[in-house]
């Protein structure tokens, strides 16, 4: 190895550990903060990272009779789930309708969801409350509301999956139907089972999404603390009452949500990576 | 030129398709059985005396429950759409209570029976093409496709019907309904002062579009375009500097002779990992006044008083900015990853015995194949930039305000912030659905511009 390339390899790691290093800052503070003891020390933002007594009183008081932490755990979860098989499903039967099949107004109806596509989330909110309330599922019954309303509208974000269905050869299924398959057996029996590491990325982005929506899911739990979400819940903590010393118990709760959505993430990394990537060259 | 003459053949097409299928419609009748010719009244009639009574049946329920939902329960809201109510709720001169109209059902559920009056007139039109393709199979002595055949048909050529059955119903009512519905109220005064059912809303106009762009007096135009310049200016630098930045993290760990690749691009994929609404909480609350940032700096006497991170306009705009850069490089990274790889190896090795250096190799080889590779993916990127309510909102919920800016917008507000602060916040509804119209062209301008001039687009078969 010549000496230039010694140095330059010194430098990328150099850089690569101040990287690591901003990084993983923020993780690290926010694991510190969640042992600080709230008995002795001040629950809210403190002038010092490393906590003086380290203590589990956050977490203590996350599962505590008073804190409705495990409800909020509990209302995430079953969306998430429920959101991650159903939104999986639409998302295969559109990819596959669109991907394999040609049918009258197919084009049509792609450039139309396109243009759906162009509005803003946010603009029909107001209506999709109304619209949920007729149905009685705001506040109380915020959890199936949320979970109808991700799944309602989960045929519009096919592209990545068509991506993966349009690289599979059409030979395939052509084959089959000389077969005397039917397009039921086709998309059962044959697609499904080749479509592993597209379906695993479906599944894992639609878990993980719920975990992360506030906003609407506090408009159409407004006032029912009940119907919360963890990340509804968790931002009230730090907006509204910071003063209180809820801070640390923000961490806490935080460091709950994260462990196990990071690991889930982690642990199927290779299928996200394939879906992004296959995404973003697809367009 | 060019474009102009082909939208002018589509419109042209268009009506000439209308044209021909009236002309089909006469025909079929005039050709028709006395079965087919009922059909044109009671959907589904023919099809049932010609044995197909799924079909049939089906078309006649189709019928009966759209003419139901229009006559029984759409006629008395679509009958007030012009106004939109005349009377709220209020009182008789008895006293009784008086229950008036409500615009909101009524804009809505008009909506509604608009939509079903256009089901109806397409099922029928599905209805008169299947007696006259059931007459014409008859006529040629061939027999029509079974109940058991057209049950099975669902599972095999017409699969796709079954498949995107309730996603379609899905996307229409809680997307195609209300955005129509939202559209709707741009044009209407559905504000704080006009909330249903206490007090109408009805008709303006254009007013709400004349108030957003006028500048003086009520006119929200200064801060209209500021929120609109910051919004391009954010999706910009958020889109870029991710992009070449990720770009350059996923060379320097691709390096060869860089050993435990796996580990760095696991660190930084944490922040993908991690949900937004904890690290992002997080890092906003790390740079605040009495944050863990500015404690440290006055600890260490590097300065004397707070940075003012969130509420100096300049400040918290580039902070945005730089904590975007957190959340966006590994996503760009792990892309490009994948990406670079992809690059024939050697194109370098020719290069490099022509005597090429790394940063001639990296814009003559890699920038230009990475930027045709992900055009597409760029423009989605800024799309979705300019739309990125979690970061903005996570970090700084639009702030710093100020007085020059109205509606409650902030110096890092993009339009869907704002918009979702006037819907929340001021119950504004008819502004927030003009600017929900204004993101919409926005998006759907820089689309079709960029769309038109991508290299992958254009010319498809290039680096292959």
């Amino acid at each position: 190895m010549t000496h230039k390339k010694r140095v330059g390899l010194t430098i990328s790691y150099i850089v690569l550990i101040l990287i690591s290093i901003i990084w993983l800052f923020p993780f690290f503070c926010l694991v510190l903060q969640s042992f600080r003891s709230y008995q002795s020390e001040f629950g809210g933002m403190v002038n010092y990272l490393v906590p003086k007594h380290f203590s589990l009183d956050s977490y203590k008081f996350l599962f505590s009779e008073g804190c409705q932490f495990t409800r909020w755990y509990a209302n995430t979860f079953i969306i998430a789930c429920f959101v991650s098989v159903l939104q999986t499903l639409v998302i295969i039967f559109v990819s596959y309708a669109l991907s394999r099949m040609r049918f009258a107004g197919r084009r049509l109806l792609m450039n139309i969801w396109l243009v759906l596509g162009m509005f803003p989330g946010f603009l029909t909110m107001i209506c999709l409350y109304f619209l949920l309330k007729q149905l009685g599922l705001t506040q109380g019954g915020a959890v199936p509301g949320l979970i109808l309303i991700y799944v309602a509208s989960s045929g519009m974000g096919y592209y990545v999956c068509k991506g993966y269905f349009d690289t599979m050869p059409k030979a395939l299924d052509e084959a089959a139907r000389i077969d005397g398959a039917t397009r039921f057996q086709i998309l059962y029996q044959m697609i499904i089972p080749l479509s592993k590491p597209i379906i695993i990325y479906t599944m894992l982005v639609s878990f993980m999404a719920p975990w992360c929506d506030f906003v609407f899911a506090s408009y159409v739990a407004f006032g029912k603390s009940d119907s919360y979400n963890v990340a509804v819940a968790l931002q009230r903590w730090v907006w509204t009452n910071d003063y209180q010393g809820y801070f640390t118990r923000f961490c806490a709760g935080g460091i709950l949500v994260a462990v196990p959505v990071t690991l889930l993430f982690m642990f199927l990394q290779k299928y996200y990576v394939e879906g992004v990537t296959g995404g973003a060259v697809k367009g | 030129m060019k474009e102009k003459n082909t939208i002018g053949m589509q419109i042209a097409g268009f009506f000439k398709w209308i044209g021909a299928d009236l002309k089909d419609i006469g025909t079929t009748f005039a050709g028709g059985d006395f079965r087919t010719r009922i059909s044109y009244i009671i959907m589904g009639f023919g099809q049932l005396l010609r044995g197909q009574w799924v079909r049939g049946l089906s078309m006649l329920a189709c019928e009966a429950g759209l003419l139901y939902f229009i006559f029984g329960f759409g006629m008395q809201y679509l009958k007030d759409f012009g106004t939109l109510g005349t009377s709220g709720r209020g009182f008789n001169p008895d006293g009784t209570v008086s229950y008036g109209d409500n615009s909101f059902f009524i804009l809505l559920y008009s909506l509604l029976s608009i939509f079903a009056i256009l089901a109806l007139i397409l099922l029928w039109r599905i209805n008169l093409y299947q007696n006259k393709e059931a007459q014409h199979l008859l006529a040629m002595g061939k027999r029509l496709p079974s109940n058991g055949q057209d049950l099975h048909s669902l599972l095999d050529h017409n699969f796709d019907k079954t498949l995107l059955a309730l996603p379609c119903l899905g996307i229409f009512v809680f997307t195609v309904l209300p955005i129509f519905f939202m559209i709707c109220v741009a044009f209407t005064n559905y504000d704080y002062n006009h909330q249903p059912p206490s007090q109408l809303f009805t008709w303006v106009g254009l007013e709400n579009f004349r108030n957003l762009f006028s500048t003086g007096g009520e006119g929200y135009g200064s801060t209209f375009f500021t929120v609109l310049t910051w919004t391009l200016v954010w999706s910009f630098f958020a889109t870029f500097l991710n992009y070449f930045l990720g770009m350059a993290v996923a060379i320097l760990i691709n390096q060869k002779g860089i050993k435990f690749k796996k580990l760095w691009r696991t660190i930084l994929v944490m922040t993908i990992a991690v949900p937004q609404f904890v690290s992002l909480l997080y890092v906003g609350k790390m740079f605040a006044a009495d944050g863990l940032v500015n404690s440290y700096l006055i600890k260490w006497g590097l300065i004397s008083r707070a940075i003012p991170f969130w509420t100096n306009p300049l400040y918290s705009r580039i902070l945005i900015i730089v904590i975007n850069l957190w959340v966006g490089i590994p996503y760009i990274m792990l892309i490009a990853t994948g990406l670079l790889m992809n690059i024939p190896e050697d194109l370098y090795e020719s290069a490099k015995i022509d005597g090429a250096n790394a940063f001639q190799m990296f814009f003559s080889i890699t920038l230009p194949y990475m930027l045709f590779v992900t055009g597409p993916f760029l423009l989605t990127q800024f799309i979705g930039n300019l739309n990125n309510f979690n970061v903005i909102f996570l970090l700084t919920q639009g702030k710093p305000q100020s007085m020059n800016l109205k509606g409650g917008a902030g110096y890092t507000d993009l339009l869907v912030t704002w918009l979702y602060k006037m819907t929340v916040n001021d119950t504004n509804y008819k502004t927030a659905a003009v600017i929900g119209i204004m993101v919409f062209i926005v998006t759907a301008v820089i689309s079709l511009v960029v769309y038109n001039v991508l290299p992958s687009v254009k010319d498809e078969e290039g680096f292959q």
